[in-house]
């Protein structure tokens, strides 16, 4: 029971990281980009074939696979995602699914059915791990994961509020014409913040990779748990995430316990559960809150 | 026609909608006397075709008209189908099955409609996703359907199988003439001059006093017991009833292909574009995972470039609309005539 417990606390670490670059590119962009998790299982895939063909181990592909997605994320937000948000709140909505189809079954194309791991090519990780009082293992990868999950929203955070770039970034989610006036270029500002999204992006798929198989339908079950993690832990600061994510986790351990479809429907559950209470005690959505907090908590911090 | 003043006036009826509106009534009376001349392959792949409409048309009324984009509207198809199974199983005839269940699931959407109601855009739409996998989780622990690997509708086996194909045909065909009808005549009502006031601002006509969410959820139990209803016409075409398949995103992403490619908001886009699918589906299904790649791929270019569709832009470039649900405001003389939605 405790053992299941922590598994799930950890497996949050994963959920976080997914997560947060779904509420950032919403909280910056005010778009909900449907073919996030088939981005995530396409960096997965890119890494399984640099493993598998090239004998790249994973830790060292990401250095190929995160810049590569860097670069995807500008030329996503230039070509499609630009022009689709300037049609209102619903195309996008509609491009971004349509891109989800067209990844997935190009991953289908290419890939085939068969379920795929990184788990091979990272010596014991995947398996390893800590022995705590009372027969309670802690596996390394997981820890990793909680650690990475914690350093990823950190830096996103520091970054939003100490640099120069992460300012103009929130001054644009803030208001983009009022950001215009000041001279900043709401272009590119969003380039980078889809860049940087695509890059948490891209660790999400490593971990999704290492943790357990993947297959090219896998994006839209990971797509869920990054909206039940953004909005479960919708509370304030990308710090909400993380406990969003722990939230998630925790919930999916405990109903796997109690049945063997258990994971699944507990997860949706407390998801269900948490947007009821929540939009019977405010009235409104809250994913769009993480911007607002960002800005509130930066500007208490920083002197400008 | 209303006159307003001095050669101004507004009509809703031109010469072509009147033409439009009796040219699809003797469509109608063809396709009914058609199980006596078509074949048996003929018959069941007009049957998928007016299920296509029924489809786009139910996720037109919600995203077009009510400005609701759902991801997740294979649920009411995956209801429609599994409580069509369970009312059969209990003893009821299985045509009357099917509609009973669109009744089930129609009722289960007005207390579903209460929260995610209230979620905005892409909440809402990946919300719905997640209430469908639920629903499929909680339909897979169902004894009866014995997980994935699903049951059979058991009890169409007590009629002859000639029969039956026309049976589940007649009942397509009035399904779709009856859903469209009460959806054309719901956007024509007062109703559906609010649908339309909200699908162009929805704060804009809050001032002016239109209940928003009423009229909201008037279209989204509208369109939970229209798929519904095409969810059991499916199952009855096939009889076997897997989950996997019912509640797939796939349903929804041949909606929103319908009605992205033949024009989102408008009446006859939906079932343009269903025409479309059903040609497209007919000619490339055999290209298996490149066909649905050319799905997504003309999705996203549609919304990226052609975001009105191919009906909206017939109708932009011509001033040419068959099934007006709007007014249409005439100007004297050459003027540009404008029409108003």
């Amino acid at each position: 029971m405790i053992n299941s417990l922590i598994q799930g606390i950890l497996l949050g670490g994963y959920y976080a990281v997914i997560a947060c670059g779904l509420s950032f590119m919403f909280s910056v962009m005010r778009i909900i980009n449907l073919a996030h998790g088939s981005l995530a299982v396409a960096a997965a895939y890119g890494l399984w074939l640099l493993a598998a063909k090239a004998g790249i181990p994973p830790f060292a592909g990401l250095l190929i696979v995160l810049p590569v997605m860097a670069a995807i994320g500008w030329l996503l937000q230039r070509f499609i995602l630009e022009r689709s948000a300037r049609g209102g709140t619903l195309l996008p909505i509609l491009t971004t699914f349509g891109l989800s189809i067209v990844i997935d079954n190009l991953l289908f194309e290419q890939f085939g059915a068969d379920t795929r791991s990184l788990a091979p090519f990272i010596g014991n990780l995947s398996y390893a791990s800590w022995q705590l009082p009372g027969h309670i293992f802690v596996g390394k990868l997981a820890v990793m994961m909680m650690v990475t999950a914690v350093l990823v929203v950190g830096a996103l955070q520091f970054f939003l509020s100490r640099f120069a770039l992460g300012r103009a970034i929130r001054a644009t989610a803030e208001d983009p014409d009022t950001a215009g006036l000041v001279g900043i270029d709401a272009r590119r500002v969003n380039a980078v913040a889809t860049a940087i999204t695509m890059v948490t992006i891209g660790i999400a798929g490593a971990f999704l990779g290492m943790r357990a198989t993947f297959s090219p339908y896998a994006g839209g079950p990971q797509l869920l748990f990054a909206f039940e993690t953004a909005v479960i832990g919708g509370a304030g600061s990308l710090w909400g995430t993380l406990a969003g994510g722990i939230v998630l986790g925790l919930a999916q351990s405990l109903g796997a316990q109690l049945h063997p479809q258990g994971f699944l429907i507990g997860g949706h559950a407390v998801f269900l559960l948490v947007l009821f209470v929540r939009l019977s005690r405010f009235g409104m959505p809250q994913l769009d809150k993480l911007g607002a907090f960002l800005n509130f908590r930066a500007r208490l911090r920083s002197p400008t | 026609m209303t006159f307003v003043s001095n050669g101004i006036s507004i009509e809703r009826w031109t010469r072509a909608s009147r033409l439009a509106l009796g040219s699809m009534a003797a469509v109608l009376a063809l396709l009914a006397l058609a199980p006596a001349v078509l074949g048996a392959g003929a018959i069941d792949r007009l049957t998928a075709l007016f299920i296509y409409v029924i489809l786009a048309a139910m996720w037109n009324a919600l995203a077009g008209f009510g400005g609701l984009v759902s991801v997740g509207q294979q649920v009411f198809f995956g209801l429609g189908a599994y409580f069509t199974i369970r009312l059969a199983d209990a003893g009821l005839d299985p045509f009357v099955s099917v509609f009973a269940a669109a009744i089930v699931t129609g009722a289960l959407s007005i207390p579903l409609s209460l929260f995610m109601l209230r979620l905005k855009g892409g909440e809402f739409a990946i919300g719905m996703w997640v209430v469908a996998e639920l629903a499929h989780l909680l339909v897979n622990l169902d004894r009866l359907i014995q997980g994935e690997t699903g049951t059979s509708l058991i009890s169409l086996n007590l009629y002859d199988s000639g029969m039956r194909r026309a049976t589940i045909y007649w009942l397509a065909l009035a399904s779709m003439a009856a859903l469209l009808g009460a959806l054309f005549m719901l956007m024509r009502s007062r109703a559906g001059a609010a649908m339309q006031a909200i699908r162009d601002n929805e704060e804009a006509a809050t001032s002016v006093g239109v209940r928003v969410t009423a009229t909201k959820r008037l279209l989204f139990v509208l369109a939970a017991f229209g798929i519904a209803i095409a969810g059991g016409l499916w199952l009855a075409t096939a009889t076997t009833f897997q989950p996997k398949t019912y509640f797939s995103v796939q349903w929804t992403a041949y909606m929103i292909f319908m009605v992205l490619v033949g024009g989102i908001g408008k009446f006859e886009g939906a079932i343009l574009g269903a025409i479309l699918f059903f040609v497209i589906e007919t000619v490339f299904g055999g290209a298996g995972v490149w066909y649905l790649i050319g799905l997504g791929a003309t999705a996203l270019i549609f919304s990226l470039y052609l975001p009105r569709g191919l009906w909206g832009e017939i109708e932009r470039r011509f001033d040419f609309q068959l099934l007006p649900v709007g007014y249409r405001l005439k100007l004297p003389g050459p003027t540009k005539i404008k029409w108003k939605e």
